[in-house]
């Protein structure tokens, strides 16, 4: 068995405030998971719950309080492992006074490329993340899509095998997005895992092979988006026509558009809500199945942690 | 050290990109072609307030660039956030800061060389020609740089563990009390209290001595500079700065970036 | 996490090695510095009017910063027994123009300028210059005219003005009664032992500085020799009347019953009579030393 890509085990971060640093603010608790080679990995949660501060740990940027992370089967200090690893940062911010071209340049120096190398690499990469026409311009000058992109080519300028992303898709415009999706799969297809984070939920839904998620420092569930999905219990949705106002009891829970009506009922009551409508003289459109999506899984989760978070302050005072 | 080299480079590379610099520069030549005519009104000591006036605005330009840049050349990484980027390439902390360093004292050189070059000129111009013992205008120079770099390893270091404004002030006061550090061990000890004149006397070692690289008066009067001291000057200038480094070094690979 | 560690152990490396390293560079760098010999300025601004203009709202601060200068520079020459000190007045001067109620800078600026060398720089003319205008910001302070008396008393001999200054300083409040004594005893007898012990020894007990107690005490110990050499030859007189020569050592006078004991000096050591038969310190006294000093110096300063 292979080592997996990212190992993480029991990382935590806690941040001192306050005066004289008395006070911690837990960020990260107890983070545990892998990423298997190969896999796109998504790590999703709301603002705040701890996405960047497992991603900068894991990038050495920050330290942990507790707990160890390995990327490639080596440990998160060793820098040289980071020669194999690409990055791009949350809303990234480059040199200003280089262009394009020389900031990706001035990066590929860190790694041992020949100048021919340097140049041809340079050039793929700007035309890969459509930035050609742009290459002279001062970063300056840059808009925030503009930007990401240049971090996004940094990230996988020598041909990483774990690239991590911190929210590649924000701040881009529907095209740009379509085509970061599109560098990931085809990341992907050359047999490189890509972590990544977000807080879109239908971005992880479609690209990932597997998502943990995080709320409030903690990981709540890691798996397949599919079977998180399945943990929720499922319902049935009635699509009927109706036309007139029949007395049907079923009619006050559905929601109407013109004479075409929604009802969701759980599974066991279908038959009977079928009856019901079709003896109304309703004319049934369509029946299917109701999955709960990971935007509900999620929620849940979210709401769940608030109301503990509220009970924490109260108990607090 | 090759990764070092690329950031050095690089931290040459936006110095020279910035305007603010060829303004100052600008400025040090304007003073020194000012001496030029203050040196035609002070008869007899033309080359006296020539010198004086040049190594001095060289020596405040220098102190202007080598302070805030400095202290910028970490705190700015870090603020504007395109340190996370760098530090996700294969560089150690360590290494940055020495790149750093080095493409301060790089541009420091080229600039003080530039100033230094001017100067020479102004000389020229009064004097239709320069003498062996000139070279010490050159001596008083390289004195200065040691001065700057020292000063831009102290800048580093605080700006490693404190906000740039305090690092600022921190090296601005660390700056001035080393000109007084001579001072500090002229005192009349046997006056104070046996602990009292310890303490002074360790504090006259720990300190930068800034005094040391002075000698803009035997430069003024073309007075030679002994080669002994120009050796200790250069040794003394590394072997702080390795220590400042090294503490920089030490405190800025445990800080957590924000 | 491992390059870390690293960084901390060179550190407790780099820190010691590298400061053993500076101290000794430092060393060397001094010793260069002084082999040039460059005489550094200590005053670069000469007029105080200007030091004043420039000092802002801050010239009090300044007149302190000049002030330990002050200290510093006689302190250097003191110490290194330098007896040119050029610089003291035009320091003393900027320091008291900056600041005019520093009254500390008129006293002892006084006492470093007045004395002939090797305690003062020899300038009478310009502590008396000094404690005037002292005494023209702080009229109503009667140690000022103490230390005028004084300066006229030791340095000029000029007895009517100390006397006339003691009178006037009495006249002040707060002004000790012994300063009117003093002005009609000066006015009378001119230089006396116990007028100057006097003075001295006010001086001993007034100060808080341990140099300015130092010399006082120096001096009172040089005036009990002086005054008890004075009275030994007197006795080594009334030795030769009654044998008909003079003695050769203390314990003649002792046989003799002139004495009861050996005589000895504040410090302890026996006096002795010298090659000319008058009494003298002990070879070993380390009095002999600052007396001997004091002679030299009063023979080379005019």
């Amino acid at each position: 068995m292979p080592d997996p890509a990212i190992e993480i085990e029991n990382l935590t971060k806690e941040y001192p405030f306050g005066f004289l640093h008395l006070k911690k603010r837990t960020s990260l608790e107890g983070l545990s998971m892998q990423v298997e080679m190969g896999d796109v990995f998504g790590f999703i949660g709301p603002n705040g719950a701890g996405k960047s501060t497992t991603i900068k740990l894991l990038m050495g940027l920050i330290f942990p309080t507790a707990g160890s992370a390995r990327i490639l089967g080596k440990p998160i200090s060793d820098v040289e492992m980071h020669g194999d690893i690409g990055y791009l940062p949350e809303q990234p911010y480059f040199y200003d006074y280089l262009t394009a071209a020389e900031v990706l340049d001035y990066f590929a120096r860190f790694h041992d490329l020949t100048a021919a190398d340097r140049k041809d690499r340079v050039d793929r990469m700007l035309r890969k993340v459509g930035l050609e026409t742009a290459r002279k311009i001062q970063l300056r000058k840059y808009s925030k899509g503009m930007l990401q992109r240049v971090g996004l080519a940094q990230a996988i300028l020598h041909d990483p095998k774990v690239v991590i992303l911190d929210e590649p898709m924000s701040g881009l415009d529907p095209v740009g997005r379509r085509e970061v999706r599109d560098i990931i799969l085809e990341l992907k297809k050359d047999g490189k895992t890509v972590m990544f984070s977000t807080h879109i939920l239908s971005d992880a839904e479609t690209l990932c092979d597997r998502v943990g998620v995080i709320v409030g420092g903690k990981l709540r569930g890691v798996g397949a988006p599919g079977t998180l999905v399945d943990m929720k219990t499922l319902g049935m949705e009635i699509l009927f026509e109706l036309t007139g106002t029949a007395n049907v009891p079923l009619l006050s829970k559905a929601t109407r558009t013109g004479d075409c009506y929604r009802l969701q009922v759980p599974e066991e009551e279908l038959y009977a809500a079928i009856e019901q409508l079709r003896g109304a003289g309703a004319h049934i459109l369509s029946v299917s199945q109701v999955k709960a999506t990971l935007e509900e899984f999620f929620m849940n989760l979210v709401e769940a942690d608030r109301a503990q978070g509220a009970a924490v302050e109260v108990s607090g005072q | 050290m090759r990764r070092a080299g690329v950031v050095a480079l690089n931290t040459f590379r936006e110095a020279v990109r910035d305007r603010v610099l060829y303004n100052l520069v600008f400025f040090a030549l304007l003073m020194i072609a000012a001496s030029v005519a203050v040196g035609q009104i002070s008869i007899g000591i033309e080359q006296t307030v020539i010198v004086s006036l040049g190594l001095s605005a060289i020596s405040v330009i220098g102190l202007l660039i080598s302070i805030f840049l400095g202290v910028a050349l970490v705190s700015k990484e870090m603020d504007k956030r395109t340190l996370y980027t760098l530090l996700a390439k294969p560089v150690r902390r360590s290494e940055f800061l020495l790149g750093k360093f080095a493409g301060l004292v790089l541009t420091l050189a080229v600039n003080t060389a530039a100033m230094a070059m001017g100067l020479l000129l102004a000389m020229l111009y009064v004097k239709h020609s320069l003498e062996r013992s000139d070279t010490v205008v050159l001596v008083a120079v390289y004195f200065i740089l040691l001065k700057l770099a020292l000063i831009v390893a102290l800048a580093l270091l605080f700006s490693c563990f404190t906000t740039p404004l305090l690092a600022i002030l921190f090296t601005v006061g660390l700056y001035s009390a080393g000109l007084y550090v001579q001072e500090l061990r002229n005192l009349p000890i046997e006056v104070m209290s046996p602990p009292m004149s310890a303490f002074t006397k360790w504090l006259s070692y720990l300190l930068p001595n800034f005094e040391n690289f002075n000698v803009m008066a035997m430069a003024a009067h073309g007075r030679v500079v002994p080669g002994a001291l120009i050796l200790q000057n250069t040794l003394y200038a590394v072997v702080y700065c390795t220590i400042v480094l090294t503490a920089a070094a030490a405190v800025f690979s445990r800080r957590n970036l924000k | 996490m491992k390059s870390e560690k690293s960084i901390a152990w060179l550190l407790l490396l780099v820190v010691p090695l590298g400061f053993a390293g500076i101290w000794r560079l430092q060393h060397g760098i001094d010793a260069q510095r002084a082999s040039i010999s460059e005489e550094r300025d200590e005053v670069l601004l000469r007029s105080p009017k200007l030091v004043k203009a420039m000092s802002l709202e801050y010239a009090p601060l300044l007149a302190d910063i000049y002030w330990t200068r002050v200290v510093q520079y006689y302190g250097n020459k003191h110490l290194r027994g330098q007896a040119n000190l050029d610089l003291l007045w035009p320091l003393l001067d900027i320091t008291t123009a900056l600041d005019p109620n520093l009254v500390i800078a008129y006293r002892f600026g006084a006492m470093f300028l007045s004395p002939a060398a090797p305690g003062g720089a020899g300038r009478p003319d310009l502590a008396v210059q000094l404690i005037q205008r002292g005494i023209q910001a702080n009229p109503e302070y009667w140690r000022l005219y103490e230390d005028l008396g004084f300066v006229y008393y030791f340095d000029l001999k000029d007895y009517q003005k100390a006397s006339a200054a003691f009178l006037e300083g009495s006249k002040k409040p707060n002004a000790l009664v012994w300063m009117k004594i003093m002005a009609a005893k000066v006015a009378a007898e001119g230089e006396s032992f116990e007028t100057s012990l006097f003075l001295w020894k006010d001086i001993y007990d007034t100060s808080a500085d341990p140099s300015v107690k130092k010399n006082a005490l120096m001096h009172l110990q040089l005036l009990t020799v002086k005054e008890d050499c004075k009275q030994l030859d007197a006795l080594a007189d009334e030795y030769a009347k009654r044998h008909g020569k003079r003695p050769s050592r203390m314990s003649d006078l002792v046989q003799a019953g002139l004495v009861r004991g050996i005589p000895r000096d504040p410090l302890g050591f026996p006096y002795v009579f010298g090659e000319g038969g008058k009494a003298e310190l002990n070879l070993d006294s380390p009095l002999l030393e600052k007396q001997l000093m004091f002679d030299r110096f009063k023979n080379v300063v005019p």
